[in-house]
């Protein structure tokens, strides 16, 4: 690894530090404000990090972030801000719950087959937002909202009218489920009832992201289209199929987001499943900087938050200060990296020109020695 | 502050020992300039030679590290345009900052509007003063018109209006004729000179010695980035303005050894390329050329006359209406874009910032863009990361590249070195034909003599390129034949070796159309 490359990840790690940092004073100043201890706050949520059982916890909370975040991040780096992931996931949910319920397959084909229901739905949700953009020149933001709307509304109608499988004689229920997938469907545990074996998937989805986005000719167009589309066009790169691509890598990766809650978890469909893990892999993809590696570490981080947050009720310190603890860590961390890149241009661009003299008055020598 | 009790009142600007620097370039050095009140004032130097960072100091768009400026009679500190504008100083920028959906007059006032007793905006109040404004400049305008329904001249007048509304005395205009048919710069000067008799001074920034030695008071040459001469139309005449603006180093464009080959490598036949809005006309009417290997072929022609749009067909950027491209005998007319630049078509963009560069990617990512198909860059899937590194270190290498390594951003590299890179990865992918839009725009002196010598180079290897330039010199220098576009046409032949910008201007203009040979 060279000397840039490395100083640019300590100077981005360094700023997402401050961001958390940051966020953890403000939190502090909040609980002042409300009476309640932050030392005792902050020491009873971080002194968790120590129990097995909230480590993995935090693991099988971290999984569908992961997966989410790498869904929204391949979308940033196209410059596409896809906030339909929460629809995408859901629409999949569904789906994926009945087709793969239907269905009857030895154990692996059945999960395989489980997969490609779930990315296939997710994909082609997002990519009605993908056609709208290219054809109509929709901004994606506006229809990954709308769709997600409709997502939400369509898939409990849906739902309600037509999938869920109530026993006899309890038709009231509240916690009413679509019938229940076949064993053959359900992602085995690591740790029985406490991990789910899912994390590995996203583990790889995050390293299949890397490969595609920085190893590929695809992954370099992507980039480069995302970082200045003029000049990838100029290049014969085509935008909108560019566009369109991404929209639906970012819509087959969302669709896997809820999977972990579904063939892990609680192996029907349910009208909270997993609710909210779209809208949380945002900003654990802005945390996260769309790397891999960012992400990897956000989603820990989220996850452990996510998990730890009950122990504050035990103290009668309200758990959702974790909740805002985790918003103002996204704004804090918008507001300082954009700081801290201005910051390091500069001091980039100083450097190169400075290296360049030295390089030149180098060479002068040279010359003037021969 | 230094100030000279006896210099006061006499100039409306005066600025001294101006030095401004930007990391790794200067930008400008101890430059020294004195404007007259109630002057047209030019101020002339080549692309890059830092006439824009001059202005942006006095207009208060940045600080300069040393040096005075003085309005006036008295010496000024703008931290902000605000403070500019306070003074009297107002600023036409090259690119109109015009709301295109509100009317005039909500133009002109944005940002000052002028209110009644109950809080309202007062146009009536508005109208009449810039009524009284319109009359001062001999223009008339329907002020509830929306901008959209102007033209480029007119946008500009309203611009001027604009400036004039928040009580410049002083304007600044960069490069105001850049965007202009011939009669509305005559339209222009028209307007400035009716400004400056109402006892307004206005600063010119150009780099066409014609209109500045018919129109302007006095003239102050910069190169190099700082000021070189005084002068005034009756002093100097056009050769000793150009020989004051590019000095005695001046980077020869002419001379060559080899001859036209006899091989037509690209043949351009009855192009039509429709206009950006429906139903208006033709932005590349039936035009034809060829270019032979070995051949430089010239396109001159004030800018948006369809130079763009001709490239962007060529390279099937933009659909063509009608005819036909054809590459070394192969028809690439329906080709998409990435087969013709693999048929040995390359292109150095406009605007290397649009449209030539990634400038947050480091340089190795700049140099293997567009050339993601070359079998020794990439496998079919994956990109080949040592051997991209190393293409890019030999770019950097025999371009002369100024740059401590192939890892460092682009926009890190002066302007001149960003653009010698762009030329660089154009040329390495060893094209049969050169699309070569400004290859020298903004950069250098030193820059612009390399990129030449390697223009001229490749040209005696047998390299077919079509060169589009605004620098007549350029054009008259590195062509074997010049066209002339004018309107989406093109509209004469000529000869270098008997053209002059003179001649070239004229068929620019559109008055007179030559014949083809």
């Amino acid at each position: 690894m060279n000397r840039q490359k490395l100083q640019r990840m300590l100077v981005t790690s360094a700023s997402s530090l401050i961001a958390i940092i940051v966020a953890l004073a403000i939190c502090a100043v909040i609980l002042l404000i409300t009476g309640k201890d932050p030392v005792k706050a902050f020491s009873t949520l971080f002194g968790a990090a120590g129990e097995t059982k909230v480590l993995q916890g935090m693991l099988n909370r971290a999984t569908p972030l992961m997966i989410s975040a790498a869904a929204v991040a391949i979308g940033f780096k196209m410059n596409l801000f896809n906030i339909g992931v929460e629809g995408q996931m859901r629409v999949a949910l569904l789906s994926t719950a009945v087709i793969g319920g239907a269905v009857n397959l030895p154990a692996p084909l059945h999960i395989a087959f489980c997969f490609v229901v779930a990315m296939a739905t997710g994909a082609i949700w997002a990519g009605i937002a993908g056609w709208l953009k290219v054809k109509r020149n929709v901004n994606e933001v506006i229809s990954t909202i709308m769709l997600n709307f409709i997502a939400l509304s369509a898939v409990a109608w849906s739902f309600d009218t037509f999938f869920r499988a109530n026993k006899e004689g309890e038709s009231t229920s509240v916690l009413v489920k679509t019938k229940d997938l076949p064993t053959t469907a359900w992602f085995p545990d690591i740790v029985d009832r406490r991990l789910n074996g899912m994390l590995i998937i996203a583990i790889l989805i995050l390293i299949l992201f890397w490969v595609l986005v920085w190893k590929t000719k695809f992954g370099f167009q992507l980039r480069a289209s995302g970082a200045n589309s003029g000049a990838a066009r100029a290049t014969g790169v085509d935008p909108k199929r560019m566009v369109l691509v991404s929209m639906l890598i970012s819509g087959a990766i969302a669709g896997l987001v809820g999977m972990r809650a579904l063939m892990g978890d609680v192996h029907a469909y349910q009208n909270n499943l997993a609710e909210q893990q779209g809208f949380n892999g945002i900003a654990v993809a802005l945390l996260g900087r769309n790397h891999p590696a960012g992400i990897f570490f956000s989603a820990l981080l989220f996850g452990f938050l996510g998990e730890a947050s009950g122990r504050l009720q035990l103290e009668d310190i309200p758990k959702e200060i974790v909740t805002i603890m985790t918003g103002i860590i996204v704004l804090a961390v918008v507001i300082i990296n954009e700081a801290v890149k201005r910051w390091d241009d500069r001091r980039i661009q100083r450097r190169a020109a400075a290296m360049v003299d030295e390089k030149l008055a180098n060479e002068k020598k040279v010359e003037a020695a021969s | 502050m230094s100030e000279q009790p006896q210099t006061r009142g006499d100039f409306a600007v005066e600025l001294r020992g101006i030095t401004k620097t930007f990391p790794g370039v200067i930008a400008n050095h101890n430059v020294n300039l004195t404007v007259r009140p109630g002057t047209i004032h030019a101020i002339v130097g080549e692309n890059g030679a830092g006439k824009s960072t001059l202005m942006k100091t006095l207009y208060g768009m940045h600080q300069p590290d040393e040096g005075t400026i003085v309005v006036n009679g008295s010496s000024r500190t703008f931290r902000s345009p605000t403070d500019a504008i306070a003074t009297g100083i107002g600023m036409v920028h090259q690119h109109f900052m015009l709301a295109d959906n509100l009317t005039i007059t909500e133009n002109i006032i944005l940002g000052n509007e002028p209110t009644t007793s109950r809080g309202r905006i007062d146009f009536t109040a508005a109208h009449d003063s810039i009524r009284r404004l319109m009359s001062t400049l001999g223009v008339d305008f329907d002020l509830d018109a929306p901008v959209s329904s102007l033209g480029v001249g007119q946008r500009q007048r309203v611009e001027i209006l604009k400036v004039l509304y928040r009580g410049a005395r002083i304007l600044i205009l960069d490069e105001p004729t850049a965007v202009l048919v011939p009669q509305e710069v005559t339209e222009l000067f028209v307007t400035l000179k009716r400004l400056v008799a109402e006892g307004a001074t206005v600063i010119f920034i150009s780099h066409k010695l014609d209109e500045v030695l018919a129109n302007c008071d006095e003239i102050t040459v910069i190169r190099q980035g700082t000021t070189v001469a005084h002068t005034t139309p009756r002093e100097t005449d056009r050769r000793g303005l150009a020989e004051l603006m590019v000095g005695s180093d001046l980077p020869d464009p002419s001379g060559r050894e080899t001859s036209v080959g006899d091989t037509v490598l690209l043949q351009v036949s009855g192009l039509d390329v429709a206009g950006t809005v429906a139903g208006s006309k033709l932005a590349l009417d039936d035009v034809s050329l060829r270019v032979h290997a070995g051949e430089i072929v010239g396109i001159a022609g004030v800018e948006g006359n369809g130079q763009f749009e001709l490239c962007e067909a060529i390279l099937g950027l933009t659909p063509a209406v009608r005819g036909s491209v054809t590459l070394e005998n192969r028809d690439i007319s329906d080709a998409p874009t990435r087969e013709r630049i693999g048929a040995g078509l390359s292109y150095i963009p406009f605007d290397r910032h649009r449209e030539g560069l990634l400038l947050d990617a480091p340089l190795w990512e700049n140099t293997y863009l567009g050339r993601e198909d070359d079998p020794a860059l990439s496998s079919r899937v994956f990109t080949r990361r040592r051997a991209i590194e190393a293409d890019s270190r030999t770019i950097i290498e025999r371009f002369g590249v100024r740059t401590p390594n192939e890892h460092v951003p682009a926009f890190a590299l002066s302007g001149g070195n960003q653009q010698k890179l762009v030329v660089g990865r154009e040329m390495a992918s060893n094209p049969k034909v050169l699309l070569a839009a400004h290859p020298t725009r903004g950069v250098d002196v030193g820059a612009q003599a390399a990129i030449w010598d390697e223009l001229r180079h490749a040209r005696d290897n047998g390299l077919g390129v079509l060169l589009v330039s605004a620098d007549l010199e350029e054009l008259i220098g590195l062509s074997d034949t010049i066209l002339v576009m004018f309107d989406g046409r093109i509209t004469a032949e000529l000869d270098p070796a008997n053209a002059t910008p003179e001649l070239l201007g004229t068929y620019m203009t559109g008055e007179v159309q030559g014949a083809r040979s």
